[in-house]
């Protein structure tokens, strides 16, 4: 269980970053924490021909406030944003699920936007940038863009950057005083969901966002409903999602969990 | 014969040793750094290190493998198969009479996921593992079968011509009249079980270093092999050498092994074949997804039992019908597990009739091997189980009926009804005890005040009786009389143990028993102490083997909890009879009779006269510096071997009674659990344990034993299951999958002793080890059970199952909305359908479903394609999902060709990471306005290793690349279809990941 | 930019428990294997190579690190610290592994490494630590031998012995 060969980058500059991009397309890989993708390496699941660190580059560390979103840098931490002190102010559904990810010796080196580009429909960054409304700074040599998190996540472990693009960072809208909720279910604590569930009182009424039913994390936006109205739009939620048996749970457990997880929620926030 | 020494510090009014919680000899270097175990010791320069391929089929036969491609790789020594193997070794040894063959490779055909087929040797193991993926084996698939019964039914795949319809056993036994008592009592209960596969997996793997003297043709080998050394005969003759021509060691350190380690005894022989072949010394380590697919696993077992019971509880008959899962292979000392507890099938119980059938089965599973409990958590589970159903058939207190059935205090030693000799105990009072220290009382009416509730509470007991210090011929019982005859008599449990001085007089002890961690050092550095009026931190223990020097036998390792019963006590007769001489030598120098003479604080005195004196030291050094000055009795006192039997264990009788282990200690378990309305968590509320396991030598060694064992069976019961695809795929093949229990699961269990010395012991002393992984996961289950008022109880006890046996019909969706696809459990097939319309007519579609230029196009990652005949195509395609990526190769073939209307598409692919393989059917039809509507079906399975280590998000991707395929094929068409996707896929392959521990 | 080669050996240089050590690595080799095979330093262990047991666990930088799941290329110029740099001398043992040894809280030993390294660098930030928190921090770490109950019992021993010698020393 040894990684196979690839060359390693050690970048000086985002520069660096893309232009090694560029070069090798499909066969780099960045490295960030390294947590996901160096278990894949081990068990040579992927075979990059390259791996670009990025790790010490200052300039993709930052997280900040600016004006009602939070800019969270390709080299931040999962502990460093546990550790931010605007967390629970600013992003507080971000504090709620954080704790959830992995284990404290995971967090301290894996990296937020590391966890969205595995883009495991199960984890729990992925969830919470898709139930905020997040958005995703993709680079490459020629261009930068931004990809609402809806259109970024394509499927398990899929998203829409391009071989050659760089996840810069990505932004989440600070929601005054919005009410939040997160709850997640796992065989254990630090596995990954079986099923976890943001919800958030929004302008228009309510949002519960799924995670570890469908390929992807999905958000879906109500009107206040409540009594028989909020269990048949969570039925038929549950039922939309297209879950599926695995080893750890079956396809009717995940949508119990959908609709009672998701009815509790959404009464913590309307209430 | 010498005199017994009067144990010294009693006799000083101080307190022995034995029976305190000193600090573990052991401890200083583990926490510092500096243990020795076999990973971190050096090797000699030139040593090759080996990496294993393994199948990714759970049966198949090889047809062939090319292995240039792995051998010219540079730094690659050699490359072996089954073939080269072959030449220089035989087969194991199979445990039953039959003409099978048990091989630790391949030869020409595969029985499991992860049995090995070729090993590569190189210089390095990442450079191994690089010519390892070079390495092309072409197979034919055959069914499998995975689950017991089904392996026995009539037109089964056959793994073995030698076990017709997979049976490897099936013997019948009967012991007093039960058919009477089951014609008689007016009750009976019967239960159902399918015991899970699991293991205790511990954290260090397998590792072995061989080399090979082709001068002597003598092998020496270092691996943390855990006994029993039975198995040294095994891999002796599989190495076609003599035993003193396998000199083999074990390491210092063993990082945890509860059984699994007896496992490692095949890899040895396939190391030890490799350095002949090579002629350099070789080293393997096991790396995680080895150990967890193709290491060892307990076994799985499926039972029915029933018990003829009267109107009060009492149970006059068992009835037993187990058929036991052993794996592909029937490996030494297999079929075990299942005689193990031959003794023992009535439990704490005094029943004294007893029907059973035991059948043993091969599967395509991974073989079976020791496990901490070894049989009798499969045991129990049926047992306890059903004592609990009888209590709710016959409306009668749980407790009450287990209280019906105990042996009487009394009755001791008892022979139970199929053999056993249980040597002291009075369950009784343990019970009594258990009940009024942890507070049952109290408990009950904390599941009274849940329920009052509305929460979900349940209690569960167990009462189970913990057998150590197996008797090496129960395993004959597998045998019939006759042929037990024929082969001569098995019996016994030969301990062995020397006590050393050296010329300064300080006391070296040494014995087989080879530990992983229970603090063997400690406990014999306390026992001897206490002979010799030391100090423990005056005694070194030597507990690394080498069999080319020391005493053993082959009831010697660490298996059976045989340690403080077995091995502490011989360590004790040795050092006895060094002192009985050192007595007399003493005598001569004091002037005094040796029964005079006592040990105490590191000096030989006269009891009667303490100050006449001699220090220790200078006793214990005479015999190397002035031998002639000795009394000429006295003999030598430099070194004292002492090899321990007990006679109490026979071989099986006539009748197939056998005493199947020396000692038996006693658990009584009850526990409180509450189940979360919402996720059907299980949580403990409280667990209570009482244990009578004789006399106690180290206290917190054995509440280190009870906490470990229950922390395993806590995992057995909660979360732990090895698991297996209807088709042999084995799903639970990284950590993240298989599910160990971590401190957020495991709480402190509420442990009670008492103490009831064996009589057939040294020390007093019985085994502890074992005994939760025994009661534990039934104990649980029972609670469950309880809280759920549900009569069948399947472990581990995963919430979503114990959603079907609670929840009723599940809100149906919302009409025209997506509906439930229709799995059935263990089908891991994938199955869709789709339709497209596309722009070309039905018989432009149709060429370009025969033209490889077409299939090239539409296939996600395909290179290049063959045609190698008119509807057989070869592609080299490579598919990558996310991160994952592999290069593949895929045969499709065209069947039922109705042109220009239906067709259907078969195809196979094959690679690195695993196989797949899918069946689609095509149908076209005019859709009126010049173009085809294009409708599909598919069936499509994985497997190999994305399907155990990624089976999570396996499928989803799946679903996208044969998705993909076809939107291809009508985008090909000039069709609507989806628009192109920026990534390469296949079918095949992909899973990966969810289960990595960490994540980004 | 510094792009090593994938079939060449680089240098590789980071202080250990205070001690600069050089050696010379693929761009492949794990951190893991590095300290054990390359700088003899084998009382980190490795238990399953995918992140999860927390045996390999190390610092590196101040930051809880899985050496399965690191390159020894990327802790280059960086400080780690590992088990074999707890004890403040070679014939004594801190406090944290004194309070193990106290509450038989190993057996094996193989899991412990990890174990000390991740309850040394969290009770030097978190001094009080509640059990709840030590659960919690423990839940990233196997153990199969001890049940994890005696573990937990000897971090909180140790952090209310370092937190009274931390006050004696203030006192004073």
């Amino acid at each position: 269980m040894k990684p196979p060969t690839f060359d390693y980058l050690r970048a000086g500059s985002v520069g660096e970053v893309l232009e090694g991009l560029a070069q090798q397309g499909g066969d780099a890989r960045i490295l960030a924490g390294g947590q996901s993708l160096m278990a894949m390496l081990n068990m040579r699941l992927a075979k990059p021909k390259l791996l670009i660190d990025i790790m010490r580059l200052e300039e993709l560390r930052q997280i900040e406030r600016k004006g009602d979103t939070v800019i969270i840098g390709a080299g931040a931490r999962q502990a460093d944003l546990l550790a931010w002190p605007e967390l629970a102010e600013a992003l507080p559904l971000v504090s709620l699920a954080l704790p959830w990810v992995g284990h404290m010796q995971t967090r301290s080196r894996g990296t937020i936007c590391g966890s969205l580009a595995h883009a495991d429909p199960s984890a729990e960054m992925p969830l919470a940038l898709v139930a905020l409304g997040g958005e995703v700074f993709l680079r490459n040599t020629r261009r930068r863009r931004r990809i609402a998190a809806k259109d970024f996540f394509a499927g398990m472990m899929l998203t829409a950057r391009a071989e050659d693009e760089l996840i810069e960072g990505i932004s989440l809208p600070v929601v005054k005083g919005a009410r939040v909720a997160f709850r997640e279910v796992a065989r254990r604590h630090g596995d990954f969901a079986i099923v976890a569930c943001a919800a958030m009182k929004t302008q228009a009424g309510v949002r519960l966002a799924v995670g570890g039913v469908a390929d992807v994390p999905i958000a879906r936006d109500w009107p206040e409903l409540e009594g028989t109205a909020l269990d048949d739009a969570l039925n038929a939620f549950a039922w939309e999602l297209g879950a599926r048996d695995d080893v750890h749970a079956t396809a009717r457990y995940r949508r119990d969990l959908v609709r009672m997880i998701g009815r509790d929620l959404i009464g913590e926030v309307l209430q | 014969m010498l005199q017994a020494v009067t144990s010294a510090n009693r006799e000083s009014g101080d307190q022995p040793w034995v029976g305190r919680s000193i600090e573990r000899v052991e401890d200083a270097a583990l926490l510092a750094g500096r243990g020795r175990f076999i990973d971190d010791l050096g090797v000699a320069p030139g040593t090759l290190h080996a990496t294993i391929l393994r199948s990714p089929h759970a049966h198949a036969d090889i047809l062939s493998i090319d292995v240039d491609a792995a051998k010219s790789l540079p730094g690659v020594a050699a490359v072996l198969t089954g073939t080269d193997v072959k030449a220089v070794t035989t087969s194991l040894v199979v445990g039953v009479k039959a003409p099978v063959e048990c091989w630790p490779i391949a030869m020409d055909r595969v029985r499991y996921v992860g049995e090995p087929v070729a090993i590569v040797v190189a210089i390095d193991r990442a450079r191994a593992e690089d010519a390892a993926e070079l390495i092309n084996v072409e197979y034919r698939p055959r069914g499998a079968v995975v689950d017991p019964l089904g392996a026995i039914v009539s037109g089964a795949p056959v793994l073995h011509d030698g076990f017709p319809g997979n049976l490897a056993s099936d013997r019948s036994f009967r012991y007093g009249d039960p058919e009477k008592a089951f014609a008689e009592a007016p009750h009976r209960f019967s239960i159902d079980i399918r015991y899970p596969r699991n293991s205790c997996t511990p954290i260090e793997t397998y590792g072995v270093v061989a080399s090979h003297d082709a001068g002597e043709d003598a092998f020496e080998v270092l691996a943390n092999f855990q006994g029993p050394f039975s198995i040294h005969t095994v891999i002796a003759r599989a190495l076609k050498v003599p035993g003193n021509r396998l000199r083999l060691r074990t390491p210092p350190d063993s990082g945890g092994s509860f059984g699994v380690k007896q496992g490692v005894f095949p890899y040895i022989v396939l190391i030890a074949a490799a350095a002949r072949i090579t002629g350099r010394p070789v080293k393997w380590i096991e790396d995680r997804l080895e150990h967890l697919t193709a290491s060892v696993s307990a076994t799985n077992r499926a039972t029915t039992l029933s018990a003829a019971v009267a109107a009060d509880g009492k149970i006059l008959a068992l009835d037993w019908d187990q058929v036991e899962d052993c794996g592909a292979h029937l490996r030494a000392p297999e079929p075990a597990t299942l005689y193990r507890m031959h003794g023992n099938l009535t439990g704490a119980y005094d029943i004294r009739n007893v029907k059973i059938r035991n059948r043993v089965v091969v599967t395509n599973k991974t073989p079976t091997g020791l496990n901490r409990g070894f049989g009798g958590p499969q045991v129990y589970f049926a047992l306890e189980r059903l004592v609990q159903r009888i209590a709710i058939g016959l409306r009668l207190d749980p407790l009450d009926v287990i209280k019906r059935n105990l042996i009487g205090a009394g009755s001791f030693p008892y022979r139970t009804a199929t053999g056993a000799l249980l040597d002291s105990g009075n369950y009784q009072e343990a019970v009594a005890r258990a009940v009024e220290h942890g507070r049952l009382a109290e408990l009950k009416a904390r599941r009274d005040e849940a329920r009052a509730q509305g929460r979900l509470y349940g209690i569960g007991f167990t009462a189970v009786v913990e057998p150590s210090v197996s008797n090496m011929g129960y395993i004959t019982t597998v045998l019939t009389a006759a042929e037990r005859r024929k082969a001569g008599p098995k019996n016994g449990a030969q301990a062995t143990a020397t006590v050393g001085l050296d010329p300064v007089g300080s006391v070296t002890v040494h014995v087989a028993s080879v530990p992983q961690g229970q603090g063997h050092r400690t406990v014999l550095s306390q026992v001897v102490a206490d002979v010799f009026g030391l100090a423990p931190k005056d005694i070194r223990v030597n507990t690394e083997i080498d069999t080319a020097k020391d005493a053993w036998s082959i009831a010697s390792g660490n298996y059976a909890s045989r340690f403080a019963a077995a091995v502490a006590g011989t360590a004790k007769i040795a050092a006895e009879r060094v002192a009985g001489r050192l007595a007399r030598i003493a005598a001569s120098q004091l002037n005094v009779e040796a029964a005079d003479i006592v040990f105490a604080k590191g000096f030989v005195a006269s009891k009667r006269n303490p100050e006449n004196r001699i220090a220790f030291s200078r006793v214990a050094a005479l015999s190397h510096w002035s031998p002639g000055s000795l009394p000429d009795e006295a003999g030598q006192t430099i070194r004292e071997t002492a090899f321990w039997t007990p006679p109490e264990l026979t071989p099986p009788d006539e009748d197939d009674r056998i005493n199947s282990s020396l000692c038996h200690g006693f658990i009584f378990d009850f526990c409180g659990v509450e189940i979360d309305r919402v996720t059907l968590g299980t949580r403990i509320d409280r667990y209570v344990t009482m244990h009578d396991c004789g006399t106690i030598l180290h206290p917190g060694m054995v509440n280190g034993q009870i906490r470990g064992g229950f922390a395993q069976a806590l995992g057995a019961a909660l979360l732990e299951e090895y698991a297996y695809a209807e088709d042999g795929s084995f799903l639970t093949g990284t950590l993240a999958d298989y599910l160990l229990p971590t401190t957020t699961e495991v709480p402190e269990p509420e442990i009670f002793h008492m103490e009831t010395p064996s009589p057939f012991t040294p020390l007093g002393a019985k085994g502890v080890g074992e005994g939760n992984c025994m009661s534990t996961p039934v104990c649980l289950a029972n609670a469950v059970a309880d809280a759920l008022g549900v009569a069948d109880i399947t472990l581990p006890l995963v919430p979503a199952r114990l959603a079907e046996l609670v929840r009723g019909a599940e809100p149906p969706p919302p009409a025209g909305g997506a509906s439930a696809a229709a799995v059935r459990g263990g089908d891991r097939r994938l199955r869709g359908e789709g339709q497209t319309a596309v722009k070309g007519a039905p018989e432009q579609v149709w060429a370009m479903l025969l033209d490889p230029a077409t299939l090239q196009s539409v296939i996600p990652g395909c290179q290049r394609v063959d045609k190698i005949t008119e509807t057989h195509f070869r592609a080299d395609v490579t598919l990558g999902i996310g991160p994952v990526t592999g290069r593949y190769r895929a045969d499709v073939e065209l069947f039922d060709l109705d042109a220009p209307r239906t067709a259907t598409l078969r195809g196979r692919a094959t690679g690195a990471l695993g196989f797949g393989n899918a069946e689609g059917r095509i149908m076209l039809a005019p859709d009126g306005n010049g173009g085809t509507t294009l409708t599909y079906s598919y069936d499509a399975a994985i497997g190999g290793k994305v399907a155990s280590i990624g089976g999570r998000l396996l499928d989803g991707a799946t679903r996208v690349i044969i998705g993909q395929f076809f939107t291809a094929l009508a985008r090909k068409a000039g069709g609507g279809g989806a628009e192109g996707a920026g990534f390469s896929l296949f079918a095949l392959l992909a899973k990966l990941g969810s289960l990595f521990g960490g994540r980004r | 930019m510094t792009r090593l080669k994938a079939d060449q050996r680089h240098a590789v240089r980071f202080s250990l428990n205070g001690k600069p050590v050089e050696d010379e690595a693929e761009p492949r080799m794990l951190l893991s294997d590095f300290l054990r095979h390359q700088l003899g330093a084998t009382g980190t262990h490795v238990g399953c190579e995918h992140g999860v047991c927390g045996a390999c666990t190390v610092v590196v930088d101040g930051m809880l690190t899985r050496s399965c799941l690191t390159l020894a290329a990327q802790v280059d110029g960086c400080e780690l610290k590992t088990v074999e740099g707890l004890a403040p001398s070679a014939d004594r043992l801190g406090v944290l592994q004194q309070a193990f040894r106290r509450n038989h809280a190993l057996q094996c030993g193989f899991c412990t490494a990890g174990i000390l390294m991740s309850l040394d660098h969290y009770l030097s930030r978190h001094p009080t630590p509640s059990e709840a928190e030590i659960r919690d921090l423990l839940s990233g770490h196997i153990c199969r031998c001890t049940g994890y109950t005696p573990i937990i019992q000897a971090a909180l021993e140790a952090a209310a012995e370092l937190t009274s010698s931390k006050k004696e020393t203030s006192n004073a």
